[in-house]
């Protein structure tokens, strides 16, 4: 009974602890993009707000509270209120089963650092990726106007599409470390890191991360220059902001799984497991930044061919040259 | 004819479309990545406003103010040419005479609140008198506060036109001892004599 009360208590504090951070990087994650975009462009990027803009994100966050938050006549109303919540609350269930150290032990006990080990680790991320879906789809329908709705259907389109590639890419990761918990896929990188092995699925698996988390060049459900901001064009003050927090989360995500099933996790020198994790996360955030800065939107058929007719051909290909490959050695 | 869309067009424009091979193409993303990766430290080249201004062009078209001729007196006759051609008629004024017979405006009035700066009005003031002034950062929280008086607008220089004083080329001269005193003006002729 105490085990059990100290063990739900030990899980309260992780999940705070995760949420916490989770929460606060977003948002100096928006800092970090708006700042790196501005140097980019030969800006100076937000200065104003305290020292280096370092209060930007708390600036940003009191206007996006203190705005009114409109639900149009027309709309949907309860989908509409709901879909923010959805894009935001899977993005940040997604980070529970990924593992940011290694195991603790607290007073003879082993406590494992991960919000929950559960087995399929991975076909949980995957099915909360494909839930954040709806977020989208029904926040571009529920707002009944035509740009959101617009929106929304690329947005579906799109994101299934990806979500093919996403999870192809994954399953000769799957078939080296013969397990679907993020913790055994980490061990499993003891010795190499899987980006070594396996470059071609690292980088599907990059670019369809990218396409999951709607950023330039796939940014297609919001295309500002065409569809006023895409799904989100009927969304204001908090409820935008979720759309934002839900994205920026997201990013993390995504750097986070990149740094799990390919540059083996927590794992590093010298500096203690969840450091090592933030540090891959960042440079994956900030490669995405770089990328932003980079590349043009796509065109929609073009994004549908490198979905359809790129990555999931080579991804496929490249999960029977893995499997022949293990099979011969 | 020539608008008609025929289904083929797309397809054909796909195949002329120049058939890059992939090292062209990663080379191509290379060089992108590149460049936005050197332009990540070159000097911002933000003018950060409030601390650097920059210095505008003296003929740039801000606040508007009288200027005084280089013998101090107001330029201003109050014509009513500048009220006229204003077109959002912002100007107002109400012309009065002095004792020497020259023209002034007993008030003036601007109300920046309309004005558009277009410098209209010192395009048709005939005395220089109402120029533009680069000063651009006026603006208040009290909209009535925009509005101008004679005495905000007057100032104690002679603006852009340095030398010119329109009294000196044409204005109140009327005794007969004072005809042809003005600059480029010609003696009075003698209409009693008739030699050419």
């Amino acid at each position: 009974m105490i085990d059990g009360i100290l063990g739900f208590a030990v899980l309260l504090v992780k999940i705070a602890v995760v949420l916490g951070i989770l929460l606060l990087l977003a948002a100096y994650l928006v800092w970090m993009e708006r700042k790196l975009l501005g140097r980019f462009q030969v800006r100076l990027g937000p200065n104003r707000a305290g020292i280096f803009g370092l209060l930007q994100p708390i600036a940003d966050a009191l206007k996006m509270v203190t705005k009114e938050d409109i639900v149009p006549d027309q709309a949907d109303r309860l989908l509409f209120l709901l879909a923010p919540a959805v894009v935001t609350a899977t993005a940040l269930l997604m980070f529970a089963v990924v593992p940011f150290g290694p195991d603790l032990t607290l007073m003879g006990k082993i406590v494992p650092m991960v919000v929950s080990d559960i087995n399929v680790g991975l076909l949980f991320v995957f099915a909360m990726s494909s839930l954040g879906v709806y977020g989208v789809a029904l926040g571009g329908w529920a707002s009944n106007s035509k740009y959101s709705l617009l929106g929304g259907i690329r947005g579906a389109a799109q994101m299934i599409s990806y979500e093919l590639a996403l999870g192809l890419s994954l399953v000769p990761v799957v078939m080296l470390s013969g397990s679907f918990s993020l913790v055994e896929i980490v061990r499993a990188q003891a010795r190499i890191p899987f980006v070594l092995i396996q470059p071609v699925s690292f980088i599907i698996f990059i670019i369809a991360a990218m396409a999951e988390s709607k950023r330039i060049p796939f940014d297609l459900p919001e295309a500002e220059n065409e569809l006023g901001a895409g799904y989100s064009t009927e969304y204001s003050g908090m409820r935008f902001g979720m759309f934002f927090i839900g994205e920026y989360v997201h990013i993390q995500v995504l750097g986070a799984l990149v740094a799990v099933f390919f540059l083996s996790g927590w794992r590093g020198p010298v500096l203690p497991g969840p450091v090592w994790l933030l540090i891959k996360m960042l440079a994956v955030a900030m490669v995405m930044i770089w990328i932003r800065a980079t590349l043009p939107r796509f065109r929609y058929d073009q994004l549908m061919e490198i979905g359809w007719k790129v990555l999931i051909p080579v991804s496929l290909i490249n999960i029977v040259a893995t499997g022949a490959l293990m099979m011969l050695f | 004819m020539a608008d008609e869309i025929k289904p083929e067009s797309y397809e054909k424009r796909l195949e002329q479309e120049p058939q890059e091979n992939a090292w062209d193409a990663v080379r191509a993303l290379g060089q992108g990545f590149w460049t936005t990766f050197r332009h990540l430290f070159r000097r911002p080249i933000t003018e950060q406003y409030p601390e650097e201004r920059r210095q505008l062009p003296e003929r740039s078209r801000a606040r508007i103010v009288l200027t005084r001729d280089p013998d101090g007196d107001e330029r201003c006759v109050a014509c009513y040419l500048c009220s006229a051609v204003c077109p959002v008629s912002c100007i107002s004024m109400q012309s009065a005479e002095r004792s020497d017979g020259r023209r002034y405006a007993e008030w003036f009035r601007i109300n920046f609140g309309r004005c558009i700066y277009c410098g209209l009005c010192e395009e048709a003031c005939p005395t220089s008198a109402i120029q533009l002034t680069p000063e651009f950062d006026h603006c208040r929280r009290d909209i009535l506060s925009l509005v101008f008086e004679k005495e905000d607008l007057l100032v104690d220089h002679t603006g852009k036109d340095k030398d010119y004083n329109f009294y000196r080329y044409a204005g109140v001269a009327t005794r007969p001892e004072e005809k042809g005193t003005h600059i480029k003006e010609s003696p009075p002729v003698d209409v009693k004599s008739n030699l050419p």
